[in-house]
């Protein structure tokens, strides 16, 4: 008998689960509430860990390894750290190779100002780089893309340079061209060394993980503290908080495309006598080309996605725009520039695309001009349109729109925007107020409060549990270590904080990502749309909401949980979209013929068999959620966020708080995402999906 | 692929060549992102290319500049409020590498307060004393479905002044009647102050003068006067710790090296000294008359050619 039920135990995971949800509730229960209790709160053993992190960072800054430095304008020597003159370095160059882009294009003399004297260059003022006439550079976009991938390409290029043109547009979008076109070379390479080092050595790539994992998931706000401290501001640091979250997918890319190589291909290239050397260069990454540019394809997206993030370090641009029209509130302002990044986005896009599609052709036999065509076509074009403009300086007596249309003068749409949002606000005002009233009282309130009072026993014993079910010892020994580091620092109950808002945003993203996936992915044409939906709101900066659901639903955790769902639905729908689009349609079939609904197509085949596609979704989902909870520190929460965010402008300590609890909430992800990645392995396999 | 490999060489090698040939040494002014600082910003920047110099407007944030300038990434903080700044510029002080370059000719003041319409509504009767705050009535007014039926005390950025305000509420006695909630940005402030309006519901934010907000009419509450170490961290007690905000200064700080790399701009750097109503005209071309910010400082400069003239001696 006794036995009897061990089994059902131990073959049902029901059953566990049950039983798991008793033992927490009873710990939730009969575990006092007061602070001596270490079943309560455990006591803040690692407190020590941020400060410690932050006076290494400065010893490392202003103590370790003094180098004598000669200087010129006291005209003594000081002490410096060597650790921090490199990294001084690193901006230097950084910086300059973004000027220098930025002056190709926008004209300048700050590039020749570094080689020569500025006595000189006073004298000689006609020395100065001329800009390139926006006429000329929509050509050049429309050129590019008719080569990439032929008319249509070329048409989008076109047309989207022509709309930023026109828009006023022209130079913060070239600025925050220039440092896309700088970070994503230097992501390019890191990122191909990594993955080649990862793909050759196992023990690599193994240690690798962990390391992107916590670089994809941490907050952006919590590493930006520390990079002011390391690297200064400007746009180099804006650069480098953008590298050190687009670098890991170009590696996973990278070791993904390489692995993909089947082993003739290998083979082939040893038998032509391939040294080592040759076989990487000559043969597997030219064979991976398509991964690996895909990647790159990441990385521009990920730059993109980053330029508002960026400015809050220094960088300038359309993002620098974005963030100054909301602070004073300009909502249509603001929502202008997130067009014009996510026109740039979707045209490096489908530019990016085209090319990793592109076969390389061995065979071509053309002469100089016919493989150039292109180039000098463009070529002429700059050069007519700048004698053009050139010409024409003295007819505008001050503004010459033939180079730049500047933003005052340029097309708008935002009083539309405007007045949009106004129309909402006047119209939704009141039913949203009252909606708002219900939810914090009824629901948001009561969870806050639940998960507050939730006893740090009965956390790990719920988390650990569902990991054991689920993953096994292992995972379970991993999520515990993990839960056990935040519960032991003096950060805890934000943490609980920030889980609550995070749960919340979470199931109802989820939700709606997987309804509105399901219906849309029932046609092609649906799917083809709803997936680009979901880019333009991957690159449309999110910052465009904050703003709004303030209006809507005062300072409050409604207005940042509105914002997050918004925000994570984007990959809950897609890999829905995704998910279900895999099912193959002969099984659809076999379901119709077994006579079985619409609906029942739906619950019973569709659904199971894109379940664990889906459940990657929800992982995506659970990422962004955590982002946008943490930003919404910028409406004011009173979790983790607010104190990372805060570190922002506390030089003294601000680096070792921010980057300890932007760990945290990487662990939360990534123990969400190990048990997740577990579940959806093992339910694969039940499917014999593989 | 190999192209963009051998593009990105060129450049790193152009980079590195970069950091061995002369530095450019612009004037790096920060620009935070409130109209009056970033036109005040431009007005420099004009003024330093006409004396010669060469200006670069940094984007940063408001405390961590004080960091920045210590170290020399930054030459100037044009704009440090008393109240919310003064930490972090002692603090970089301390460390050594930033100077104090003299204050505007203006009395900052930073307190809580309420939009006009407030008191016209006649939601709180008795303000803009702080006794008016002591009656429930008042409070319910203030209330939002999460202040738990206390009226709601919007206060600024946790950092901006950590527990001076519950500690405030607490020594007037009104903390079982209000409830402070941090807002996460000024911005949010603002918004906040339209939401209410719109709602017709009572709000009580934390505000500073001279704002934009000034124009479209603020009134701050009288709370009992601030004196030297009234407040908890200061070494006063439950009794002392419901003052007011002090009137404050508003300081230039610099970068050490700065007088002697850039003389005649510090020069004008530390006899700037702009007043409220300047600092009112630089907010108003931007946020009424919808220029753009460089434009704004053009107009401040032609307007006031005398002033800046004076300043350039």
């Amino acid at each position: 008998m006794n036995k009897n039920y061990l089994d059902i135990i131990r073959s049902s995971k029901p059953a566990q689960f049950g039983i798991l949800l008793i033992i927490f509730l009873f710990l939730y229960h009969f575990i006092p509430q007061n602070e001596g209790n270490y079943f309560w709160r455990l006591p803040s053993l690692l407190g020590f860990i941020p400060i410690k992190l932050n006076e290494i960072i400065y010893a490392a800054l202003y103590e370790w390894f003094p180098l004598k430095v000669y200087d010129p304008i006291f005209e003594m020597y000081e002490e410096k750290a060597a650790f921090r003159e490199f990294t001084k370095s690193i901006s230097k160059g950084l910086l300059f190779l973004i000027t220098f882009v930025r002056e190709l294009l926008l004209g300048g003399d700050k590039i020749i100002d570094i080689f020569v004297s500025d006595a000189w260059l006073k004298e000689n003022d006609w020395m100065s780089w001329p800009a390139l006439p926006w006429t000329a550079a929509t050509v050049g976009a429309f050129l590019l893309g008719y080569q990439l991938g032929g008319f249509r390409l070329a048409l989008l290029g076109g047309i989207g340079s022509l709309y930023v043109s026109i828009f006023g547009n022209w130079v913060p979008s070239i600025q925050t061209l220039s440092f896309v076109l700088i970070t994503t070379p230097i992501c390019f390479v890191l990122g191909l060394s990594f993955g080649i080092w990862g793909y050759l050595d196992k023990k690599v790539e193994t240690a690798l993980q962990p390391v992107l994992n916590v670089m994809q998931t941490m907050p952006q706000f919590a590493y930006l503290v520390p990079i002011i401290a390391l690297f200064g501001l400007g746009d180099h640091a804006g650069s480098i908080a953008t590298i050190v979250i687009a670098t890991p997918p170009m590696i996973r890319n990278t070791i993904l495309g390489l692995k993909r190589i089947s082993p003739e291909v290998v083979e082939a290239g040893l038998m032509s006598g391939c040294t080592k050397r040759q076989l990487l260069f000559k043969v597997l990454i030219p064979t991976a080309r398509r991964d690996i540019l895909n990647g790159v394809n990441t990385v521009i997206m990920q730059c993109l996605a980053m330029v508002v993030i960026a400015s809050f370090v220094g960088a300038k641009g359309l993002g620098l725009n974005l963030k100054v029209a909301l602070n004073s509130l300009k909502i249509g302002k603001a929502a202008e520039a997130g067009f014009c990044i996510v026109l740039i986005a979707v045209i490096l896009d489908r530019f990016t695309k085209a090319w990793a599609n592109k076969q390389v052709d061995y065979f071509e036999n053309l002469t100089f001009f016919e493989r150039y065509k292109l180039l000098i076509i463009f070529g002429i074009s700059i050069l007519i349109f700048s004698v053009v403009a050139f010409i024409a300086n003295g007819y505008f007596d001050k503004i010459n729109y033939l180079y730049v249309i500047p933003i005052e003068k340029g097309f708008t749409f935002a009083h539309y925007i405007d007045a949009a949002v106004d129309w909402v606000w006047e119209t939704f005002f009141y039913s949203l107020n009252s909606f708002n009233k219900f939810l914090l009282t009824q629901v948001l309130g009561p969870m806050k409060k639940a998960y507050l009072g939730m006893p740090v026993a009965a956390t790990l014993t719920l988390t650990m549990g569902v990991a054991y079910i689920i993953g096994g010892i292992r995972t379970c020994l991993l999520v515990g270590g993990m839960m056990l580091f935040i519960a032991m620092s003096k950060y805890w109950d934000r943490a609980l904080i920030t889980m609550y808002m995070a749960t919340f945003a979470v199931i109802m993203a989820s939700l709606n990502g997987i309804i509105v996936g399901s219906i849309f992915a029932q046609t092609q044409r649906g799917s083809k749309f709803i997936l680009s939906v979901c880019d333009f709101f991957e690159t449309f900066p999110s910052f465009v909401y904050l703003i709004p659901v303030i209006f809507l639903f005062n300072i409050t955790d409604t207005s940042v949980l509105i914002a997050a769902i918004v925000y994570a639905t984007v990959p809950a729908t897609r890999y829905t979209v995704w998910g279900l689009n895999s099912v193959p349609p002969s099984l659809h079939e076999a379901g119709t013929m077994s006579g079985v609904s619409r609906m029942q197509r739906w619950t019973n085949i569709e659904i199971p068999l894109a379940f664990p596609t889906i459940m990657l979704g929800v992982n995506q989902t659970v990422v962004f959620t955590l982002q946008m909870v943490i930003l919404g520190a910028l409406i004011g929460t009173e979790d983790l966020g607010q104190l990372i965010f805060g570190a922002l402008s506390r030089a003294q300590d601000g680096p070792g708080v921010a980057i300890t609890l932007g760990l945290f909430v990487s662990l939360m992800a990534i123990s969400v995402d190990v048990i997740v990645r577990k579940w959806a392995e093992e339910r694969k396999k039940a499917l014999g999906l593989d | 692929m190999k192209k963009l490999l051998s593009l990105f060489y060129t450049l790193v090698l152009l980079a590195g060549l970069s950091t061995v040939a002369k530095a450019a040494d612009p004037i790096r002014i920060p620009v935070l992102n409130w109209s009056s600082q970033i036109v005040m910003a431009n007005v420099m920047a004009q003024a330093f290319e006409e004396l010669g110099y060469e200006a670069e407007l940094v984007p940063a944030e408001s405390a961590t500049r004080y960091e920045a300038v210590r170290v020399g990434e930054l030459h100037v903080a044009h704009e440090t409020w008393e109240s919310t700044m003064a930490l972090p510029f002692y603090a970089a002080m301390d460390k050594g590498g930033l100077i104090d370059a003299g204050s505007h000719d203006l009395i900052t003041f930073e307190e809580m307060g309420v939009p006009n319409w407030v008191i016209e509504e006649g939601l709180c009767p008795g303000l803009p004393s702080w006794e008016a705050l002591k009656s429930p009535e008042c409070a319910a007014n203030f209330a939002t479905p999460d202040s738990e039926g206390k009226g709601r005390w919007l206060e600024g950025p946790y950092e901006w002044h950590t527990e001076v305000m519950p500690n405030r509420l607490k020594g007037l006695g009104i903390d079982d009647l209000w409830m402070v909630k941090f807002a996460g940005t000024a911005d949010a402030l603002w918004a906040e102050l339209e939401a209410a309006k719109k709602e017709g519901r009572g709000t009580i934010i934390f505000n500073w003068s001279p704002n934009f907000t000034d124009a479209a009419g603020f009134t701050f509450i009288d709370f009992p006067p601030y004196f030297e170490g009234c407040r908890l961290e200061n070494g006063g007690t439950l009794e002392t710790t419901g003052c007011g905000s002090p009137k404050g200064w508003l300081k230039k700080a610099a970068h050490i090296k700065f007088p002697i790399t850039h003389t005649s701009a510090y020069k004008f750097y530390t006899k700037m000294e702009f007043t409220a109503p300047n600092i009112g005209e630089m907010a108003n071309y931007v946020d009424n008359e919808g220029m753009t910010h460089a434009e704004a400082a053009t107009a401040y400069i032609a307007n006031n050619r005398d002033q800046i003239d004076l300043f350039m001696k």
